[in-house]
């Protein structure tokens, strides 16, 4: 009798594929390099276990000690001094110093979070993709800190520094005496008036010239100096990247223009002023 | 006495019932750890395995976990509010007064569902600032950071429709501040630029269909009250589906 040669994966004409090797082990592995994964059970949910087992005993605790306020039933009769927003609102709420309702409590929240949207369609920079890194992506993490810290700053100052009438109180002031009113604010188009002795109209139309200036400045002075910056994001991109930062960084110069030149608007049309 | 333990336990883990409940066995076998994630609907939203440098608590922070963790707890406390609570302004702050004073545990209760609602939009803005210092928003987890924007902005809603809820002067005068500020939105509301140009009164701008009326009372207090406990909290179950969903497609950033 003929020994027939034996094969336990007979190769099928048919297919396209075939087994190669049996390589030993204790579970099947997809897409993966040899020894990269682990269990998911009990690696990740042991972690998981404890976060949960902290979080809830944290909370537990501090409910203890920090009870939830309850101020006097809700009355229109009388009116709080400063009138609050939550915590997580109040840097908006700072920025009502500075700007009008429309832009401080609409258009900005709006451009900032389609900004943070847009964040993966205008960072172009395939560098720095799954570990930390400042010195692969300069721009990208110092324009988020810079936006951060601004946020954060006003929140602050909205929590722990403002006082009767929305005014600067420091905190060994007495936080019941009000404090006089400030008095004087200018608006731009004002001072241009006065200073140059032109017609009222010539004067808003300088302001606008300014604001014009500064948005068209902003965006064409960058293209000469930072050429590879420019290239690199295309015109579309590039209009978008440099809108939202101009805008960004426009808050802190309006903010300083207020505190240190006591200006109010910048620029004053019939509908809206700035 | 231990060979009739061993042997009813033989039987009740080999009964029909116990094997429909139970899909595998507790015996630590490679295949037992791939049926756990496997074979629960909860634990599904896990892979069966997993990178090691996904484990690695310095590079995620676990904020994202914690967010989660905390939108839960926050249902469930939740939901034991609902029950002690009316959104009438004429009893709404008595509610109050008995969940902090009459119920049991109510205080803890609530101390609870606050303290988690503050923690939440500090846990859901940590995970960003995490995703954006990872640079974990880059291909191909575009879309799901944009989803994760929308997330965090939903969390503040969330949050703030839940101030009005107490019905004293913290909730009263914060919703009447952030609501001053939608008639101010250009269009439609009717302090905004070019509001009035458009047609709008206060009886017919967002702040009025916001609060369903021309001031904050009842017809508010109840729109922010399903706001609050119904719409709210569905929108956000289902984006955070697809969130999960997205990491798990898309694959987790970390280091290899």
């Amino acid at each position: 009798m003929e020994m027939k040669s034996f094969e336990i994966f007979p190769k099928d004409p048919k297919k396209t594929y075939g087994l190669m090797e049996l390589v030993e082990g204790k579970s099947p592995i997809v897409d993966k390099e040899p020894e990269d994964t682990v269990f998911t059970w009990p690696h990740l949910f042991s972690i998981e276990f404890l976060a949960v087992l902290i979080t809830v005993a944290v909370l537990l605790f501090l409910s203890m000690y920090v009870e939830a306020p309850l101020e006097q039933v809700a009355s229109t009769a009388t009116t709080p001094n400063p009138m609050k927003a939550p915590w997580y609102f109040l840097g908006l709420q700072e920025l009502l110093v500075y700007f009008d309702p429309w832009i401080a409590g609409v258009v900005l929240p709006v451009i900032i979070l389609i900004g943070l949207m847009l964040i993966p369609f205008l960072d172009v920079n395939p560098k720095g993709a799954g570990y930390y890194t400042f010195s692969e992506r300069k721009f990208a993490v110092s324009v988020y800190a810079f936006g951060m810290g601004l946020w954060l700053t006003l929140l602050i100052v909205g929590v722990w520094f403002r006082g009767l009438d929305w005014n600067w109180y420091w905190y060994w002031e007495k936080s019941y005496v009000h404090k006089p009113l400030l008095s004087g604010l200018r608006d731009i188009p004002v001072i241009i008036t006065g200073v140059l002795g032109v017609s009222e109209f010539a004067g808003k139309a300088i302001a606008d010239l300014i604001m014009l200036a500064y948005f068209a400045g902003g965006f064409i002075i960058p293209v000469f100096i930072f050429r590879n910056f420019y290239k690199r994001l295309g015109l579309l991109r590039y209009l978008i990247t440099m809108g939202l930062f101009l805008l960004m960084v426009g808050v802190p110069i309006k903010i300083g223009l207020r505190l240190v030149f006591s200006i109010k608007y910048i620029m004053v049309t019939p509908w809206f002023k700035i | 006495m231990n060979n009739l333990w061993s042997r009813f336990s033989n039987w009740i883990t080999s009964t029909p019932v116990w094997r429909a409940v139970f899909r595998h066995g507790y015996e630590d076998t490679p295949r037992n750890r791939s049926f756990i994630p496997f074979s629960n609907v909860l634990y599904h939203l896990h892979p069966v395995k997993i990178r090691k440098g996904a484990l690695q608590i310095r590079y995620s922070w676990g904020m994202g976990c914690i967010s989660f963790l905390l939108f839960i707890i926050l249902t469930l406390t939740g939901v034991l509010l609902m029950f002690y609570y009316v959104p009438d302004t004429r009893r709404a702050y008595q509610d109050i007064k008995d969940i902090m004073a009459v119920v049991s545990y109510g205080d803890i209760i609530r101390n609870v569902h606050r303290l988690s609602a503050h923690g939440m939009v500090f846990a859901v803005w940590a995970h960003m600032t995490r995703v954006f210092l990872t640079g974990a928003y880059k291909t191909p987890r575009e879309f799901n950071w944009m989803i994760g924007v929308v997330l965090l902005a939903l969390t503040l809603v969330l949050s703030w429709t839940g101030y009005l809820l107490p019905w004293d002067q913290l909730a009263l005068w914060a919703i009447t501040v952030g609501t001053k500020m939608a008639a101010a939105t250009p269009f439609i509301g009717v302090d905004g630029p070019f509001g009035p140009e458009l047609g709008m009164r206060p009886d017919n701008d967002v702040k009025f269909m916001l609060l369903g009326g021309t001031e904050v009372g009842q017809n508010a207090l109840l729109r922010f009250y399903v706001l609050h406990c119904v719409v709210l909290p569905l929108v956000v179950a289902m984006l955070l589906a697809v969130h999960f969903w997205r990491v798990r497609k898309d694959g987790f950033s970390g280091p290899r």
